[in-house]
């Protein structure tokens, strides 16, 4: 049994686009963001210029609950890259307010995860110091 | 003085006149592959770059259809201006294109259009994937959103078979004897990478070590090094050629955004037609395939179906409309899916034992395969009288999943 925690070896870090600079600045105070749709207030994410409900371009970025559940998960042991350590744990998690991010699994067995499981985001520092955000199963 | 060959390119109308006209349906119908080339495949290929074996594959293609490189008067594929230039046969039709069934359907188009006569498609790839403790760079995007998570392909696609198996009860035991069927039909074929590596049982599979779960080792498709190339003619002109011709009866693409940028979500659709999800990438275009070929899938009589991980096999089936949604897991465990049953699937090895050249190849080689299968002229693993063939490229994983339906006869 392997317990899940964040990457602490210098694993590539994210950049931001022009369009995404804002979510990783929020990450960078701790906070979770996403971007809502002023003409129909549907949530768009990954970060982007248009809605994805309505392609309207009048998205203001907005702060998540940060908590979710496990749509999918896979716990993957051959590495991306050498800097990784293994076991981690790959997920997607269905966020309250009704939107999909990819992120990794902490604080649980690696064989802990389940669909429909319920999470919670924190942040962690990675290369660079860039804060990344990780899910940990809540109550 | 043009060559009697070139006089057809020249006069193509009146041919057409002489030879009583086509009766097809769709434009694609007067279009044929006439040449298909493997080079040799293998782990690593001593010798080559990538551009050395792209320009390799087009020659062997040209010599499979009993051409030369002057009867090429278009070009499709990421090395196809060296082709052009090296082979002094500018000017010609040239598509950017690089992307397998896409770049075929594009060149079956410009034929159709006239745009070009006689098309060579290419893609090879050599000495790229030199870092071996990380795992091969076509598999990870240095995107913002996925690459500090560690992601690559087979986490990517793991996420989209774990979603089929909560939904359906999908077992391992399913997706292992995908494996060990394909990599069954490498393990006979000589010019495998993986050739004699076998036989494998589905319990090979199940104990071979985890990669990203659901997907153990031999899940997995392989990394090699390899070129490939096809040569597409206009009808009329294809059956003069060396070999009978194989004829394009439909295919389409379907595609759901950039790969391995955005989560990958069986669920994700889009707005223009929310039924055709992501999960059953390949369905809006299985199905105007089969519609331009006037055919169904009960007509198909080999599935070279592509094979980046196991699951993708199953949800090919029921994405394409051979068994219904939930139902591929039991589909494949009847005999339907050896090489003697109803639907025998990537009967060379496919990408995980035949080859899986780099990012592009191995896109083209399931259409190659299908051809030769369609020719009668596979050494190993020939299907008997195959009338029509169902080819695809890539999959959920990787947000979208090309299909293209060859056949004997023209549609
Ligand atoms: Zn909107």
């Amino acid at each position: 049994m392997t317990q899940l925690i964040p990457q602490t070896g210098n694993i590539p870090r994210p950049f931001a686009s022009i369009v995404s600079q804002p979510y990783w600045d929020a990450c960078a105070r701790g906070e979770l963001m996403f971007q809502r749709c002023a003409a129909c207030n549907g949530i768009t994410h990954t970060p982007a210029v248009m809605c994805a409900h309505c392609s309207a371009r009048d998205l203001a970025w907005e702060r998540a609950a940060g908590t979710g559940a496990v749509y999918s998960w896979t716990t993957v042991w051959r590495p991306q890259t050498p800097d990784f350590t293994v076991p981690y744990t790959a997920v997607v998690i269905d966020m309250d307010e009704g939107w999909q991010m990819l992120s990794n699994l902490i604080g649980c067995e690696h064989d802990a995860a389940t669909i429909g499981m319920r999470v919670a985001v924190e942040f962690h520092p990675i290369t660079d110091g860039v804060m990344l955000p990780y899910f940990r199963p809540v109550a | 003085m043009p060559s009697a060959f070139w006089g057809k390119f020249l006069e193509p109308h009146r041919l057409r006149r002489e030879t009583g006209g086509s009766m097809a349906k769709h434009p694609f119908h007067d279009v044929a592959i006439v040449g298909v080339h493997n080079t040799q495949q293998a782990r690593m290929l001593e010798g080559h770059d990538s551009r050395s074996i792209t320009l390799e594959a087009g020659l062997g293609a040209v010599a499979d259809a009993g051409l030369t490189p002057l009867d090429i008067d278009g070009v499709v594929g990421v090395h196809g201006a060296d082709f052009i230039y090296q082979a002094r046969i500018g000017p010609v039709w040239r598509s950017m294109s690089q992307l397998g069934i896409p770049a075929l359907l594009e060149a079956s188009a410009a034929i159709a259009t006239g745009l070009a006569s006689v098309v060579l498609v290419s893609a090879g790839s050599a000495g790229i994937y030199t870092e071996r403790t990380s795992t091969a760079p076509w598999t990870r995007p240095t995107n913002e959103f996925v690459v500090s998570y560690g992601m690559f392909t087979a986490a990517e696609f793991a996420l989209i078979a774990r979603r089929h198996m909560h939904m359906h009860g999908t077992k391992p035991e399913a997706l292992a004897h995908v494996a060990a069927t394909i990599r069954n039909n490498g393990h006979v074929n000589p010019e495998a990478v993986y050739f004699g590596r076998g036989p494998f049982t589905a319990q090979d599979v199940l104990d071979s070590r985890m990669v990203a779960d659901p997907y153990h080792l031999l899940d997995c498709a392989m990394t090699a090094e390899g070129g490939c190339a096809l040569v597409l003619a206009r009808a009329d002109i294809a059956k003069d050629l060396a070999k009978d011709p194989v004829y394009v009866l439909g295919g389409n693409t379907d595609h759901y955004g950039p790969s391995y940028q955005h989560p990958p979500a069986f669920e994700l659709g889009g707005r223009r037609d929310p039924k055709f999800i992501n999960g059953y990438a390949g369905r809006r275009a299985s199905q105007m395939a089969f519609a331009m070929a006037g055919c169904a899938p009960t007509d198909v009589d080999v599935c070279e179906f592509y094979d980046p991980f196991s699951f993708e096999i199953i949800r090919q089936f029921e994405a394409f409309g051979f068994c219904g949604e939930g139902e591929g897991g039991d589909f494949v465990m009847d005999g339907t899916i050896e090489i003697d049953g109803r639907f025998p699937i990537t009967t060379d090895g496919g990408l995980m034992s035949f080859s899986h050249g780099g990012a592009t190849v191995q896109l083209l080689q399931r259409v190659i395969r299908a051809t030769q299968q369609v020719r009668g002229e596979c050494a190993t693993q020939q299907v008997p009288d195959v009338e029509i063939a169902l080819a695809s490229g890539g999959g959920a994983g990787a947000l979208f999943n090309d299909v293209m339906l060859l056949g004997a006869s023209q549609a």
